[in-house]
Order: structure tokens, then C-alpha cells, then sequence
């Protein structure tokens, strides 16, 4: 039992995945690095963001205790309770930058959406789990309602981004639980042919989001500004980038949301091609990671959840990257670990721990 | 739970996952390297364009000094605050102690910055003095920022107002010397690049293009100490006689520098809020005024000038007054029969009208034209009064006979002086300057020098005993000037209870150094007559100058007499300073 053996260290023992903590450390500090940078120096911005990482870290480290035959016990009721807060938020929620997505329960404001990112990929692994594999077409579309339900009421408040995610979260499952090529591709289908009626129930923002990102020389003063700001920061970085708090486009103020949504441009401009080569190494160090606890997950609902949550981790990379790029439509979606923000960070972590725990849990089985 | 002993459901979709990963990632990262490499250039270009800005660097503007250097306008380095009204407001809680720092209530604060939240440049206050802005710098507020910028200081205040004028925010001359030498004073702005924020704000400065060239300093022929001394007196007597207004001009008279000019009512430059446009007005070269028996000394000059007249050629002036076309000329006396002497001395309008009727018009407008009546002065002084002297060719009797004792015509307080200057520089007419001249210009022949020569003595006899002007008198120096005391003009003819009272003279009479003119408009008072009003004045002023300007007595035995009399005469010790 070579396992075995690996699980007595210590790492072992606290059911910690160094590699991947490794990996998750090394982004966190290039993350305050940077943000310190496109803060404006503002310590106080990088202090709030070093607590966060920390608490986040906790919940983690937390989450990574527990077995995932317990993880999935809680799946179903983690999932009702985010459906209760989502209809929650729609009735009494605060409204912030235009849409209804904040809950504030006194000591801090929460955005149920995050629990969705979590919950969908877990209530769908844990339903799947269930039964053989692959699953049978009537238990793909109870599936697919699970997933369509929190999305509808996420795209409802309105957060394209986060609907996204959680579209992403619960489709790869069912993509590598074995779902039948052929019900992949009617589903397809189907979602190409409602594609003009989500245009028409899309809000006009959101729209213009669109339409942005087919043409942003358009409007370049208005919708387009961000992107056409952002291209500009990224070009201007060059191979070796401007260096370390000399990015003139980012500090100057020309750059919008240049600490959250768009840090990546602040990076860009920075350390050039040379640090997006690296930051992307890095990303690719943790999928890789990810792909191997997933691949040698035991049991069906660890192995489920475990390439759902790295699977989503790769898509938040992929949009934000994308989106900041000119490639993607501007849809609010953070840069993982990397960008300001407490909610998608202790969500991040909460998903790590579990993979973790994943990983870590096995041996227990195997005696 | 099934399947746990199975170690992988579909290896082809993670190997097709997989192969998607590396192919999204390459996508991305080929995407960064066309934006980064080869599209390289022309956005680089664009972010330079976007931050990159030739700002202008302001000149300073160049001092104004007297003739001995003191500074009477100076540019200082200020602060404006600024602000981008959004900015702010996201930070309420720091407002209530910048509101307090600019002396304005937290809610207009407020209120004015949401009036305008559109836009990303506002003023808060200009000009603030460095303390200020340093503890406005300190709150460090986000969104308040200071702009540097000069703001132009006068130390003389309203002494020196009337004839420096000011200078708007801009730091562009709006009125007297400061518009007049504008473009001298102004310089050169220079020029830098610099990164600029989307806000505006310059975050470093990349290089300087072109250096900004500072103005030229200007020297002033007045002598703010003389200038000082005429404001006093003249302010006083404003006061002390409840008058509307007054102006005084003092000329070097062998140069054509202007040593003092002063008017009342005067104000502050340094703070110009709620002031009426009429304080800044330079009197004594704006406003226009008919000089009465002031003008008589230069119909003698044109008499003597002829041929027909000696000093002691009699005239009959009897019965104190004569008809002259419908309208009768009328002495305060009747003087009988006098020489021309005394018509200056007694300042007989019967006697100057009947000298000026036996002469040509055209000898009589002469002179008044080559003193400088009728004439600009070529000053150059923003705004100045040319005044009127109608050609003699439509001269009726009356107007004819009026002109020899100063009405039908009109000059500016500046232009009496001059004409005074004439006849102290012995006929010479030298033009007038509002700078320090190392070189004076050299002057043109009006009148002979010895028909000038002889009008001073007579005018010396104004001042002495039973003369008209005696209070005008200096110890220890010869004076020699004409009073006057001028019917006002208003509509339908003369006000018979509105007067302006004049006095205009030079000392030392020897060898006069120093023409002046003292002009009070409308005294209030039971004293009105240039002798009671202006004389005293011009005693005053002429009596300190003189000293300050360290010109030697030229009545010696009468001096020594009165010294000592001078250390027991309050009234005397505080015109002399």
C-alpha cells in the first residue's frame, strides 16, 4: 500500500494536497502582487485581500477533514438551501452595479450564486452516483433540471457570468459520466435553436455586451471602452512587460475594473508575454493536478465532483482570460485567486478542499 | 455506492478534454502574443496616446517696482483646488473637513459637487495661499487635487491701484500698467510632456520641450514713498472736505517722469469682490474736467508770446465786470486798473478776457495746442482722455474770451501737469513717462524761454502774501502755481453750488525739479475756492516730496526763520513726515 505510506506524512494527516497547495499559494502571492500594483499601492486593499486568502485557506483546510461519502451526504440539502437563498435574493436582495445579487445577512453581503458553483456540480454527482454508468436519458434530463433551475434564477438577477459557471459545472459532469454522444448532440441542438429566444430575453446590457464584443471599434468611447482599454494595456506590455507597478494604462486610471475582472490586463502589461506564459503554467500545474486526483478518485461521486470542479476552474480561467483578451464577451467573470474579491475566493477554496479531500480520503476505502 | 474498484470510465473524453485544455490555452496565449508582439506598435502607440500630453508651463509674470526697486506687483506661486465631483462623493465622510478648510458649509459643498457630477474638472476655490493648500494636500482626500498656479500680489494696495490697474485670474492685465506693458510683463509659457491620468493629473514629467521664458520686470518712474505721502493727503482731504472724488499727478519736470498719481476714490487690487467698475477708473488720465483759472497762466504766455504784452502792461478790469457777446464776465472784485502781473496774482477773468480778446485766436490756440490741450499725451495709459480744444476757426467772442479763463475747453488732470511742466522747464514740452527713464527724452520748444521764465515769476506771486494760492506755500522753497476754482458743468450750464477745486504749481521756482497738479471734485464743506481746498494739499504733498526727493531749499533766509517755527507747527511736521 504505497498510499498508505504517502498518508502518514503530515500532509497526509491534515489532508493536504501539497502540490496543489503549492500551486494555490504561489497564484495567491502573485495575486497580491499584483493587485498591490492595481490597487494604486493601496495596502490597505492588499491587507483586506490577504485576510480573505487566509479565511478561504481555513475553509479549505476545513473542508478537506471531511470524507466525500460525507460531502456527498450533504450535497442535496447544500443544493435546496442555495435554490432558498436564489429565491431569496430575487424578493429581498441588494442591488449592486444593476442587478439583484447580494444577500446581506448582518455580519457580511453574500452572493448565493457561489454556493450554485458547488452545489450543482455536487447534487449532480451525487444523483448520477447513484446508479450504473453511463446514465440513462431519463436521468440525464432530471439532470439537466437541476442544472437549468438555479441557472434560470441566476440569469434572472441578472449575473451572465455566474450562470455560465454553473452551466459549465454541471454539463461536464455529465459529459464525463459518459453521456450518450448522441443526447450531447441533440442537446446541442437544442440550445442552438433557443439561442434567439435567450437573445430576446436577454437585457439590453447584456446585449450590448454583445454587440460590444462583435465590434468594439463601434462604440469605442462607451460599451467598447473596456476592451479596446484592455487590448491596449496587454499590447503595450510587450514580451518582458513594463515591470512591477510601471504599467502607465492600468495606474493611470484608463483601465476600468483594472483589480477585479480586468487584473489580467494589469498582469499583461507588467511581465508582458514572458508573465502570461508563466501565470499560465502555473493554472496548467493545477489543472494538470486536478486531472490527476480526478483520474484516480475511487469512488464515483469523488471522481464526478473532482473533474466537474476542475473542469470549471479551467472555464473561469478560460472566460476571464478571454473576456479581458477580446475574445470572449464581457460577462463578470474574476480571475481566479488573482482578482479582488471574497466570495468566488472562499467558493475557489471550498472546491480545492474538497478535492483534497478527494484525494486524501482514499486509503480509508482501499482497507 | 458502485464502481469503487474502477479506475476510469471514459479515458477518451478526458484525452479529448485535455486536448481541448492545451488547444483553449494556446488559443490565449497566441491571442497575447499578437496583441503583445505584433500588434505590438500600434498599441503601444494608442496607450502613449492616451496618457501622453504636452502640458504648458505657466511664466511667471514680471515684476512692477518703483524707481528705487521697491515691488509694487509681484507674482506668487498659489494653489487651485479642484475636484472630480464623482470621485468625491464616493467618500462622503471626508467632505465636512474640507468644506471647513474652504469656508463653506458641508451642504453647499455637497450640493455644488452634485450639481455638476458629470463632469471631471470642477474648481473648488482658486487661489488659495500655500498654507491653505498645504492642509488641504494633507486630508489626502480622493478626488480633490491641487493645481499650481501665480497669483499677482500688489503690497501697495490701493496706494498704487489706480496706476498699476490688475490683472484677472488668468494673470492677463485687464487695467492701467498691467494692460498697458501686458505683453512685456507677460513672457513666454514653456512647455513640457508629461503622463497624465485619465483624471487629468500629471504623474510624472517626461521631458521639458521648451523652457518657459519669465516676463521682464518693470521699473515705474513714480517713487512709492512720494506715492505714499500723495495718497495720505489726498485721501484726507477727500474726507476731511467731504468730497466726491480727487486726483493728483506729480511730474519730474526735467525728465517727464511720472513721479505720483494718485486718485479718490481708490481700491483694494488684492480683493476686488463686489467693486464697482467706476473705482477703477485711473482719474488723472480718464476723466476730463474744464481747468478754469488754471488755464490763465498760458493765455498770459500766448499775450506775452505776441509782442503786446510786458508783465507790466496795465489793463483796466473796472467795474469788475464786462459784456461780451449777450454775456457778462464778472471778477469776485473789482480790481481796477492792474498790471498783467496781477491779473495772475488776483485771478481776474475780466482781465485775462480782455487780454485774450486784443490777441489773434489762432496766437491764443497755438499755445494751448503745443502745451498739450486737445492732444493725447502719448502716454499710452489704457483708457486716457485726449480732453477738447475746439479749433479756433469756430471760436465765437464769448468762447474766445471763456477760453482765457478756462472754460470751453477740457484735459485731464495729467495734461495740466504737463503744461505746468512746460513752463517749469523753461517752454520745453518733454513727453510723459510711467517708467524710469536712464535716458530722458529730449524735449521740443513751445514756448520761449524767457516769456516762461516770466510767467513762473508770476506765478510765485500766487503764493505769496495777498495772493490767491498763499496756503500753497513751502518753507525754505520758492513755489510758483494758479488756483482755480471751477464752476461745474451740468446739464443747461454751470451748477452754481457744485465746484472742483484745483490748484496746479511747481517748486522749487528757482529751478523747478517738480510739477504737480491737485484736483478735489465737488468739496462738500463751506470751503470750496482752489486756494482753501486744493492749495493746502499741494503744500503738503509738494512740502514732502521735496524732502524725499532731497532737492535743495532755494529760500534760504526765509527758511532759517521758519525752521524754527517748523519745530513748534503740528500741522506743518505731519505734511512734512
Amino acid at each position: 500500500m504505497k498510499m498508505s505510506l504517502d498518508d502518514q506524512s503530515i500532509t497526509g494527516r491534515l489532508h493536504i494536497d501539497l502540490p496543489l497547495l503549492t500551486g494555490l499559494f504561489v497564484l495567491c502571492g502573485i495575486g497580491l502582487m499584483v493587485l498591490y500594483s492595481a490597487s494604486g499601492q493601496d495596502n490597505e486593499v492588499v491587507i483586506r485581500q490577504a485576510s480573505r486568502m487566509v479565511m478561504a485557506l481555513l475553509f479549505m483546510f476545513v473542508v478537506a477533514q471531511f470524507s466525500p461519502d460525507q460531502i456527498a451526504r450533504w450535497s442535496l440539502w447544500l443544493y435546496l438551501f442555495g435554490l432558498l437563498l436564489l429565491v431569496a435574493v430575487l424578493v429581498v436582495g441588494e442591488i449592486g452595479k444593476g442587478a439583484q445579487r447580494w444577500l446581506d445577512i448582518g455580519i457580511f453581503r453574500f452572493q448565493p450564486s457561489e454556493i450554485m458553483k458547488l452545489a450543482v456540480p455536487m447534487v449532480i454527482a451525487w444523483y448520477l452516483s447513484d446508479k450504473s454508468l453511463p446514465p440513462a436519458t431519463g436521468r440525464v434530463m432530471v439532470a439537466c433540471g437541476l442544472i437549468i433551475i438555479p441557472v434560470l434564477l441566476i440569469a434572472k438577477q441578472p449575473d451572465l457570468g455566474t450562470s455560465l459557471l454553473v452551466t459549465a459545472a454541471g454539463f461536464s459532469i455529465l459529459f464525463i459520466a459518459g453521456m450518450r454522444w448522441r443526447l450531447l448532440l441533440t442537446l446541442a441542438l437544442m440550445a442552438a435553436i433557443s439561442a434567439p429566444i435567450i437573445w430576446y430575453s436577454m437585457h439590453d446590457y447584456q446585449k450590448q455586451r454583445v454587440i460590444t464584443f462583435l465590434d468594439p471599434g463601434q462604440d469605442p468611447l462607451g460599451a467598447g471602452y473596456h476592451i479596446i482599454q484592455s487590448k491596449i494595456a496587454i499590447g503595450s506590455g510587450g514580451i518582458y512587460g513594463k515591470g512591477w507597478l510601471n504599467g502607465t494604462q492600468s495606474h493611470l486610471e484608463f483601465l476600468p475594473e483594472r483589480s477585479t475582472d480586468f487584473i489580467f490586463a494589469v498582469f499583461c502589461e507588467e511581465y508582458g508575454l514572458m508573465g502570461v506564459i508563466l501565470l499560465m503554467c502555473i493554472y496548467m500545474f493545477i489543472i494538470i493536478r486536478g486531472v490527476y486526483i480526478t483520474v484516480n478518485a475511487q469512488q464515483t461521486y469523488g471522481r464526478l465532483l473532482a473533474g466537474a470542479l476542475i473542469l470549471t476552474f479551467f472555464v473561469y480561467i478560460l472566460v476571464n482570460m478571454g473576456m479581458v483578451t477580446g475574445q470572449l464577451p464581457v460577462v463578470g467573470v474574476p480571475l481566479p485567486l488573482v482578482s479582488l474579491g471574497g466570495t468566488s475566493m472562499v467558493t475557489l477554496m471550498v472546491a480545492f478542499g474538497i478535492l483534497m479531500a478527494i484525494h486524501t480520503h482514499r486509503r480509508f476505502l482501499s482497507f | 455506492m458502485n464502481g469503487s474498484t474502477q479506475k476510469s470510465y471514459y479515458p477518451v473524453r478526458w484525452w479529448l478534454l485535455l486536448t481541448l485544455f492545451t488547444l483553449a490555452m494556446s488559443v490565449l496565449l497566441w491571442r497575447a502574443a499578437d496583441l503583445q508582439l505584433l500588434n505590438n506598435d500600434f498599441l503601444r502607440n494608442h496607450g502613449d496616446a492616451r496618457s501622453v500630453r504636452v502640458v504648458t508651463i505657466p511664466a511667471h509674470r514680471g515684476v512692477i517696482t518703483d524707481r528705487n526697486g521697491e515691488p509694487l506687483a509681484m507674482s506668487t506661486p498659489v494653489h487651485s483646488v479642484w475636484a472630480t465631483p464623482r470621485k468625491v462623493l464616493e467618500y462622503p465622510g471626508q467632505l465636512a473637513s474640507l468644506a471647513e478648510l474652504l469656508g463653506i458649509s458641508e451642504k453647499e459643498l455637497v450640493q455644488s459637487l452634485k450639481d455638476r457630477i458629470g463632469r471631471d474638472f470642477v474648481y473648488l476655490k482658486r487661489h488659495i495661499d500655500p498654507d491653505l493648500a498645504n492642509q488641504v494636500n494633507a486630508l489626502n482626500l480622493s478626488g480633490v487635487y491641487l493645481q499650481r498656479e501665480y497669483r499677482r500680489y500688489y503690497p501697495a494696495g490701493e496706494v498704487t491701484a489706480h496706476i498699476i490697474g490688475f490683472t484677472n485670474v488668468d494673470d492677463n492685465g485687464q487695467e492701467g500698467l498691467e494692460l498697458a506693458y501686458d505683453a512685456w510683463l507677460q513672457g513666454v509659457p514653456g512647455a513640457k510632456r508629461v503622463l497624465k491620468d485619465r483624471l487629468g493629473r500629471v504623474v510624472e514629467n517626461i521631458e521639458s520641450i521648451r523652457a518657459p521664458e519669465p516676463g521682464k520686470a518693470l521699473s515705474l518712474s513714480i517713487d512709492q514713498r512720494v506715492q505714499y505721502l500723495a495718497y495720505r493727503e489726498l485721501k484726507a482731504a477727500v474726507q476731511y472736505h467731504q468730497a466726491r472724488g480727487g486726483s493728483l499727478v506729480m511730474l519730474d519736470t526735467k525728465t517727464g517722469e511720472v513721479m505720483a498719481m494718485v486718485g479718490q476714490p481708490s481700491y483694494n487690487p488684492n480683493n476686488r469682490n463686489n467693486l464697482k467698475g467706476e473705482y477703477y477708473r485711473n482719474r488723472t488720465v480718464t476723466d476730463v474736467f474744464e481747468p478754469g483759472s488754471t488755464l490763465k497762466p498760458f493765455t498770459i504766455a500766448a499775450a506775452l508770446e505776441s509782442g503786446q504784452y510786458l508783465p507790466s502792461t496795465t489793463i483796466d478790469t473796472r467795474p469788475g465786470y464786462f459784456r461780451v457777446g449777450g454775456h457778462t464776465i464778472r471778477d469776485i472784485h473789482d480790481y481796477g486798473v492792474i498790471d498783467v502781473t496781477t491779473v495772475i496774482k488776483k485771478s481776474s477773468n475780466v482781465g485775462a478776457s480782455k487780454i485774450a480778446l486784443s490777441l489773434e485766436p489762432k496766437a491764443l490756440w497755438e499755445i494751448l495746442s503745443k502745451v498739450g490741450f486737445g492732444q493725447p499725451s502719448g502716454s499710452a495709459f489704457p483708457g486716457e482722455s485726449s480732453g477738447s480744444l475746439t479749433s479756433y476757426n469756430n471760436w465765437s467772442e464769448v468762447e474766445h474770451a471763456t477760453i482765457a479763463f478756462g472754460y470751453g475747453l477740457s484735459m485731464t488732470p495729467l495734461q495740466l501737469a504737463q503744461a505746468y511742466a512746460v513752463l517749469a522747464a523753461g517752454g520745453i514740452m518733454i513727453p510723459v513717462s510711467f517708467t524710469r527713464l536712464s535716458d530722458p527724452a529730449a524735449g521740443v520748444r513751445v514756448i520761449s524761454a524767457s516769456v516762461a521764465r516770466q510767467v513762473c515769476e508770476m506765478l510765485e506771486t500766487v503764493v505769496q502774501d495777498h495772493g490767491t494760492g498763499g496756503r500753497a506755500a513751502v518753507r525754505g522753497y520758492r513755489v510758483a502755481g494758479k488756483t482755480g476754482t471751477v464752476h461745474k458743468s451740468s446739464a443747461g450750464g454751470y451748477s452754481e453750488d457744485r465746484y472742483l477745486s484745483l490748484f496746479a504749481g511747481m517748486a522749487p521756482a528757482s529751478d523747478p525739479r517738480i510739477a504737480m497738479v491737485v484736483v478735489i471734485d465737488e468739496p462738500g464743506g463751506s470751503e470750496h475756492f482752489g486756494g482753501q481746498v486744493a492749495a493746502p494739499v499741494f503744500s503738503r504733498v509738494m512740502a514732502g516730496a521735496l524732502r524725499l526727493l532731497n532737492i535743495a531749499p532755494d529760500d534760504i533766509p526765509a527758511f532759517s526763520s521758519q525752521v524754527m517755527a517748523s519745530t513748534v507747527s503740528p500741522d506743518h511736521t505731519e505734511g512734512l513726515q
